[in-house]
């Protein structure tokens, strides 16, 4: 396993249980600065539990998770947010009666300062900050060419197609000016025209756009693409991690995925 | 790759055009390129700037009080602008924060209170109106803020729960409030009387002027109302404003992407309250007393309706509710008027229901020979069954068909009320002819009902017909008079 000097991210020993049932134990994880690391797991593996006790929506029951050395264990999601982590969700959760613009203007919040009165007044300090917020969204939004531009923006975000929302909710989780992303699922439910379009965006958004991500992903095409590293999970236990092809040759792993298989057939 | 740009009809380099996505992208492009004479005319009018449509419609407003003269008018207009102040303020917390305030009025009540207590010979406290006024406001915010924190962390029908508690403390502080810990601080059931009207540099603003309404309150009404407005919609369109919405939508993602959803909430709940009790001042003043039963559940409902019908969340769409609602209430005091909008609501539903189609006429003629046949009949049997009280007029049509007894046995009126209510359950059991006959003696009887047991108490009646408005603008508009559109694909 590599040593780097500071982990941007880095979890140790993590757990978490809902009731009886351990969803998450003893997780180590890290991730370097400028990494993109992928998690990989059958449903239920926790995966989805793991980026929920990232961002803080799920407090670990033991373990601690650090941000660049300083703690985030119980601190609210938006704090978390706030100090740069981001995050998209596997069902999506757009704010979809509001415009698409507004949706990533919305993310701004965080690292914006007007308050209620002085944007009463509209002070000229309110509406700088307002075409900047304004400028950002539109940044943001061209990252994905043409599809959420021009007409796009003043939609809400309901009439958007399936894809364009899934891109809509990474516009959004960067306009929060993350360090770190938490990509859940990024091209689940997509065609593989579109799948293949997200592997070459996720590798963007690092060169672009600088930001470590962390990706949960179940097509291994993309996993093998993208991936610096790779982790596995079952029963919220770690099975393997390393290179693509040393996690995809790994027998826990397959028998993970294929002990699963079997089971769902009988 | 595929290119879902308005024009992008061309299939993608990859292979065929794939799936909803294309699908969706072209149906929302033919939604925003639709053509067409109607289409173009409401593209110029929604590039009219906001602030044209607020500047057209307070000169109108303005000009009411010149074309109408009569205090009576003056009134229900300032009513009117009360109400729209009251729907505003309720629209920051339901239609931007999306929660479920019951508590609402209860601010409203506070900031009359506060007022009259800073302002009347109750205390001997006779605050000038530029003081008084901020401060009321700031107390309502903190009120609010004060009630707002320990629901912060409720939602849902928890909210609304302990929010309607908040409601009934209001109620049962002041209506206890002569005998605090020896004190007599609200005057109890009897209120506090002789409340100064708004004054300012040593100007009293009269509430009568030579005996009718002195229209400088529906001025001074209708400029609070625009500052709030305004004030309001530059907030909407702010960070603040942006965030509060995306809670409605959605409080996790809302949190995730770094807004403190808890501040946000009490936010929206302190502001809600401070224009409340802005509007409890002006109340105040102008009724020049206040008592706890002008703060009533009844009046909560009413607000919600304006919220409601007018589109939750659309401030112009919340004001067009209470224009609508706020005179509406009015008409219907009278029994006439009431018994006018009562026919309408009937035939119009039926005509929403049939359109112009011959089931239509059947149902319209059959119910009508129905009518004249039994009140043939009751008269025959008896004169004293069709001989109840009639107001002219119009009434006199109806007073030839629905059978009106001079006395009504006592148990008429629970039993056919209660029988009607049993046939439009049936109604919605049944189908195809079975539903046609059946409709037809239960618009009958819903006009028995009407003019025996509805009009002796019109007070209920018009909270009846009210609600039956309600219903049928909800089945046409379920998002409300102005209200967006909310549909989801996929
Ligand atoms: N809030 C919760 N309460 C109880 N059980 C949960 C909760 N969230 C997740 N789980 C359970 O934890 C396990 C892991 O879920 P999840 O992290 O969503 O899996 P995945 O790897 O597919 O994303 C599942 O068995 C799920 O049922
Ligand atoms: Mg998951």
């Amino acid at each position: 396993m590599s040593s780097a000097p500071a982990p941007l991210l880095e979890l140790r020993e993590v757990s978490l249980a809902f009731g009886g049932l351990r969803v998450v134990s003893g997780l180590d994880l890290h991730v370097d600065e400028g990494e993109i690391v992928s998690v990989i797991g059958p449903n239920g593996a926790g995966k989805t539990t793991l980026f929920n006790l990232i961002t803080g929506i799920y407090r670990p029951d033991s373990g601690s998770i650090t941000l660049a050395g300083d703690s985030i264990v119980g601190l609210q999601p938006h704090q978390i947010s706030q100090r740069g982590i981001s995050r998209t969700f596997q069902t999506l959760r757009l704010f979809l009666n509001m415009s698409v613009k507004e949706n990533v203007m919305a993310a701004a919040y965080g690292h914006t300062r007007a308050g209620v009165f002085r944007s009463m007044l509209r002070t000229p300090g309110m509406r700088r900050e307002e075409r900047e917020i304004e400028a950002l969204a539109e940044e943001r939004l061209a990252f994905f060419g043409k599809r959420l531009m021009g007409y796009r923006w003043d939609q809400p975000a309901y009439s958007l197609s399936y894809a364009n929302r899934r891109r809509l909710e990474i516009a959004r989780a960067t306009a929060t000016n993350p360090r770190i992303l938490l990509l859940d699922e990024p091209a689940a439910g997509m065609n593989p025209a579109e799948t293949h379009e997200i592997t070459e965006l996720i590798g963007e958004l690092r060169t672009a756009g600088g930001y470590t991500i962390l990706v949960i992903e179940h097509d291994m095409h993309v996993v093998e693409g993208i991936s610096d590293r790779v982790v596995a999970l079952d029963h919220g236990v770690k099975l393997a991690e390393g290179s693509f092809e040393s996690v995809a040759t790994n027998a826990q792993v397959i028998e993970a995925y294929l002990g699963l298989q079997t089971a769902a057939t009988k | 790759m595929s290119d879902s740009t308005p024009t992008g009809s061309s299939t993608p380099a990859g292979g065929p055009a794939v799936g909803q996505d294309e699908w969706v992208a072209r149906h929302a492009a033919a939604r925003v390129f639709k053509s067409g004479p109607l289409a173009s005319a409401e593209d110029r009018l929604r590039q009219v700037p906001w602030w044209a449509w607020l500047v057209l419609f307070l000169a109108l407003f303005s000009l009411l009080p010149l074309v109408e003269s009569s205090g009576y008018v003056r009134r229900v207009a300032f009513d009117t602008v009360l109400y729209m102040l009251l729907a505003l303020g309720l629209n920051i917390v339901v239609g931007w924060g999306g929660l479920l305030d019951l508590g609402y009025v209860a601010f409203y009540g506070v900031g009359a209170y506060a007022y009259a207590i800073l302002d009347s010979p109750k205390f001997g406290i006779h605050l000038p109106s530029l003081l008084v006024v901020p401060l009321v406001v700031i107390i309502g915010a903190i009120v609010g803020l004060l009630l707002g924190l320990p629901s912060r962390r409720l939602t849902g029908d928890y909210l609304a729960i302990v929010t309607l508690f908040f409601l009934q403390l209001f109620q049962t502080l002041t209506t206890n409030g002569d005998s605090a810990f020896g004190h007599n601080i609200t005057g109890g059931p009897n209120g506090i009387l002789n409340v100064d009207p708004f004054h300012v540099l040593g100007h009293d603003l009269a509430v009568q002027h030579q005996g009718v309404f002195a229209v400088a309150y529906l001025y001074v009404a209708l400029g609070i109302f625009a500052l709030v407005y305004i004030a309001l919609r530059f907030v909407n369109r702010s960070r603040t404003g942006r965030a509060w919405r995306s809670l409605r939508e959605d409080p996790l993602a809302a949190e995730a992407m770094g807004m403190p959803v808890s501040w946000l909430k009490l936010m929206s709940f302190s502001f809600g309250a401070a224009v409340a009790a802005l509007t409890g001042t002006v109340f105040a003043a102008l009724n020049a007393s206040v008592f706890p039963l002008s703060f009533y559940f009844v009046l909560l409902i009413i607000i919600y309706t304006m919220v409601i019908l007018g589109g939750s969340g659309s401030q112009p769409g919340v004001v067009l509710g209470a224009i609508v609602v706020s005179p509406a209430l009015e008409l219907l005091r009278e029994p006439s008027k009431g018994r006018l909008l009562f026919y309408i609501v009937l035939i119009g539903g039926l005509l929403l229901m049939f359109r112009f189609s011959r089931r239509l006429g059947l149902v319209a003629g059959a119910t009508f020979v129905l009518g004249l046949v039994l009140h043939v009949l009751a008269s025959a049997h008896d004169h004293r069954w069709v001989a109840g009280e009639h107001a002219g007029g119009f009434a006199g049509v109806v007073g030839h068909w629905v059978v009106v007894p001079s006395h009504l046995a006592s148990w008429i009126a629970p039993t056919t009320y209660i029988g009607l209510i049993a046939a439009v359950l049936l109604l919605t059991l049944v189908s195809g002819w079975l539903r046609l006959v059946l409709l037809v003696p239960t618009l009958y009887l819903a006009a028995f009902v009407w003019e025996n047991v509805m009009l002796a108490k019109p007070e209920p009646a018009r909270y009846i017909i009210l609600g039956l408005i309600l219903i049928s603008l909800m089945v046409l508009r379920p998002n409300g008079l102005l209200g967006e559109r909310r549909v989801e694909i996929v």
